[in-house]
């Protein structure tokens, strides 16, 4: 099984200060392009777009993304603390998310996401919030419903979606993040 | 299921036939050897309703999607061709747009991931059709980002139609064009409500708009009247141009027309999706013959039926229900919750509702408080923020319901917790109110005593004895 390389898509480049390239320009103007009547209405494209390329939306995202459109950078960051599946540090390599809700919950997923937080070695941070391992190559957080309760408990690693994760899984797939 | 009803099924092979699926939207899905390209789509039909619908026009297109008496699939069950009728695109002279909701996002639901995963054609087909019903020259494909491969399979599909010609300018010489845009949400549950969808497309916060206007067609995207559809009601209206409205009408029962895809999750034997006609079914076929009933042989506590917004229903509760009898007369009968109908009228006449599809099931040994805890904390995390009563209350019942199931309860906790529910349904922008709310009411209406026991035995004995749920 191939894994994508970051919490986003197989080319992603690492914490934001790697190059905006003539070719993530042109990719941002196709998706611009889609919004003929309102430029705004691209920023939730632009930012998947940017985390996917970059880990993580910082002040230099923020930034690129208002002048692109011709923003306030409040218009945008004020998108980035709305929405959870933005985020402004950067994650680990291999980001899971395990869903906490109730079908999810009925097939345990509260034992998976424990077994999961032990195989990674993460210390617990208090309420919730996202767990990120010191070597940086684990992060753990519970995720809302995925939509697939009839194969609970599910678990997003990076992109690849994962069904019925109970222990032994979980092992596999964290031994698979190489 | 009683043995009085067993003894009524008099072989196994009947009372399979009994409950054999009527599969119209999820006809190829899972099929052997289907697969989600065009070509295989083509091969089974694909766009040849797409075809009739160019030649029928739009406006015969939207008679037969009201003579089909098609209800909304997103949850509300709206009639699809009441809210299409709000726009006349002759008259209009805005442009109007079409957003299939693709955001499937409450919990329990997992209907329009099939669709979406392994036939997007048939949806694509459904929203070209509605599409040049009503007179739209530019769509959205709303879909969370969750679904991570779901919106690449979309834009692949899309790419594929356009090239095929089904899609773009002059769409099978018929002068027609359409373009339809794929549009990732990122993670918020209220990216569903349609007006909360609608900002989100323009590229604000997710705040549902205040009401009126009631309907996105009067004022929807860009200040343009538009139509908001969930995926499911997009693709049943690729089957009504079909076999036509009349005949789609036959299907299920009058006023719950038509198939309805059901996702069972929870403590079943058989968790999954089903498509079966509208109310063919009642609850109790439907986990102890479609699903085979509860596992580990336990028995059955209390049932979800339409998404974690909706009302629970407990085992061996009775509801009095009016139904109509053959002379057409409206009798009230006392049914079980076994022998409820799954359609939108009955669920709604025992207090709950149809809502999303989908059911959650929990057996004997599961925990109400436990239950009830871990729903409101969907709800805590999920609210925009926009209402004070919302925004404040919904994040106190979590609070309060966390303290009880961590043993720390207080005596007046379940009056208080229902005081605080019934001051947030109604007095807000939006219906997540309610849907936060009524979980709450139904639980501790319920199973009142379990709270107050748990509260008794707060400290350590509260929550060793339970698989926690709360997290
Ligand atoms: C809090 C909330 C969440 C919703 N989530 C969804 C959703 O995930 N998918 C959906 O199709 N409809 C959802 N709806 C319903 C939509 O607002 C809208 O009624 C629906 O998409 C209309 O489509 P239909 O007429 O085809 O049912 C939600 C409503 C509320 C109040
Ligand atoms: S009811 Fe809740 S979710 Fe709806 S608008 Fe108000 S605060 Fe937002
Ligand atoms: S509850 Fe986990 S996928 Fe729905």
């Amino acid at each position: 099984m191939s894994l994508p390389l970051h919490a986003g898509t197989e080319n992603c480049v690492g914490p934001e200060k790697g190059e905006v390239t003539p070719a993530f320009e042109k990719q941002a103007d196709e998706l611009v392009s889609r919004y003929p009547v309102s430029k705004r209405s691209a920023v939730l494209p632009l930012l998947h777009l940017w985390q996917e390329t970059f880990g993580y939306i910082g002040p230099r995202g923020v930034e690129w993304i208002a002048r692109k459109l011709s923003l306030q950078e409040i218009q945008v960051l004020e998108l980035v603390t709305f929405y959870p599946w933005f985020r402004q540090k950067p994650y680990g390599k291999f980001h899971f998310r395990v869903c906490r809700t109730l079908p999810c919950a009925l097939g345990g997923a509260g034992k998976t996401f424990a077994a999961l937080q032990k195989l990674m070695n993460l210390k617990e941070i208090g309420h919730g919030g996202t767990m990120v391992s010191e070597d940086g190559r684990f992060s753990l957080e519970y995720s809302e419903c995925l939509a697939s309760c009839g194969t609970a408990p599910v678990v997003l690693c990076n992109d690849a979606f994962h069904e019925k994760v109970d222990d032994n899984k979980a092992a596999t797939l964290v031994a698979e993040c190489k | 299921m009683t043995t009085k009803r067993r003894l009524l099924l008099p072989s196994a092979s009947e009372a399979l036939m009994a409950y054999k699926e009527h599969r119209l939207i999820f006809k190829n899905i899972d099929a052997p050897g289907y697969t989600r390209d065009l070509t295989c789509y083509q091969k089974h039909g694909g766009y040849e309703i797409l075809k009739k619908g160019l030649a029928m026009g739009g406006p015969a297109i939207r008679e037969e999607v009201k003579k089909s008496q098609l209800r909304g699939r997103g949850g509300a069950g709206f009639p699809t061709g009441t809210k299409w009728g709000f726009i006349d695109p002759a008259k209009v002279t805005k442009p109007i747009y079409l957003i299939c909701n693709a955001d499937e996002s409450e919990p329990g639901t997992f209907k329009d991931r099939q669709i979406i995963y392994k036939d997007p054609h048939q949806l694509i087909e459904g929203m070209i059709l509605s599409c040049f019903a009503n007179g739209v020259k530019l769509a959205y494909l709303y879909i969370r980002c969750e679904f991570t491969e779901g919106w690449r399979i979309l834009e692949t599909a899309l790419a594929e139609a356009k090239g095929a010609g089904f899609l773009g300018k002059n769409i099978l010489n018929s002068g027609y064009d359409l373009e339809i845009h794929v549009h990732r949400g990122a993670g918020a549950y209220i990216c569903g409500e349609e007006t909360g969808l609608i900002e989100s497309l323009e590229g604000k916060r997710a705040y549902p708009r205040i009401k009126p206007p009631y309907f996105p067609a009067v004022l929807g995207l860009y200040m343009c009247p538009t139509i908001v559809n969930n995926v499911e009601t997009l693709c049943h209206v690729k089957h009504i141009i079909e076999m036509g409205g009349e005949a789609y009408a036959k299907i299920g029962r009058p006023n719950n027309t038509g198939t309805r895809l059901i996702c069972v999750s929870g403590d079943v034997v058989r968790p999954g999706y089903y498509e079966f006609p509208c109310g063919a079914l009642t609850l109790g076929e439907l986990i102890q013959h479609v699903c085979g009933g509860i596992r580990n042989g336990n028995r059955l506590k209390a049932v979800i039926p339409g998404g974690s917004s909706a009302k629970v229903l407990k085992a061996g509760e009775v509801y009095k229900i009016k139904e109509a009898g053959v002379d057409g007369k409206l009798v009230e009968k006392e049914v079980k919750l076994e022998d409820l109908r799954l359609d939108f009228d009955t669920l709604a006449a025992a207090g709950s509702m149809a809502g999303s599809g989908g059911v959650i099931v929990m057996d004997h040994t599961r925990d109400m408080v436990e239950c009830l805890a871990n729903i409101s904390t969907f709800y805590a995390h999920e609210s925009c923020g926009q209402c004070t009563p919302c925004r404040e209350g919904v994040l106190w019942l979590k609070k309060i319901l966390s303290r009880i199931a961590e043993g720390h309860g207080r005596d007046d906790d379940p009056s208080l917790l229902k005081e605080v529910a019934d001051r947030i349904a109604g007095r807000t922008i939006c219906a997540f109110g309610e849907a936060a709310s009524w979980p709450v009411q139904s639980f501790l209406g319920k199973f009142r005593d379990e709270f107050a026991q748990r509260i008794r035995r707060n400290g350590n004995a509260a929550k060793k004895d339970f698989v926690s749920l709360t997290h």
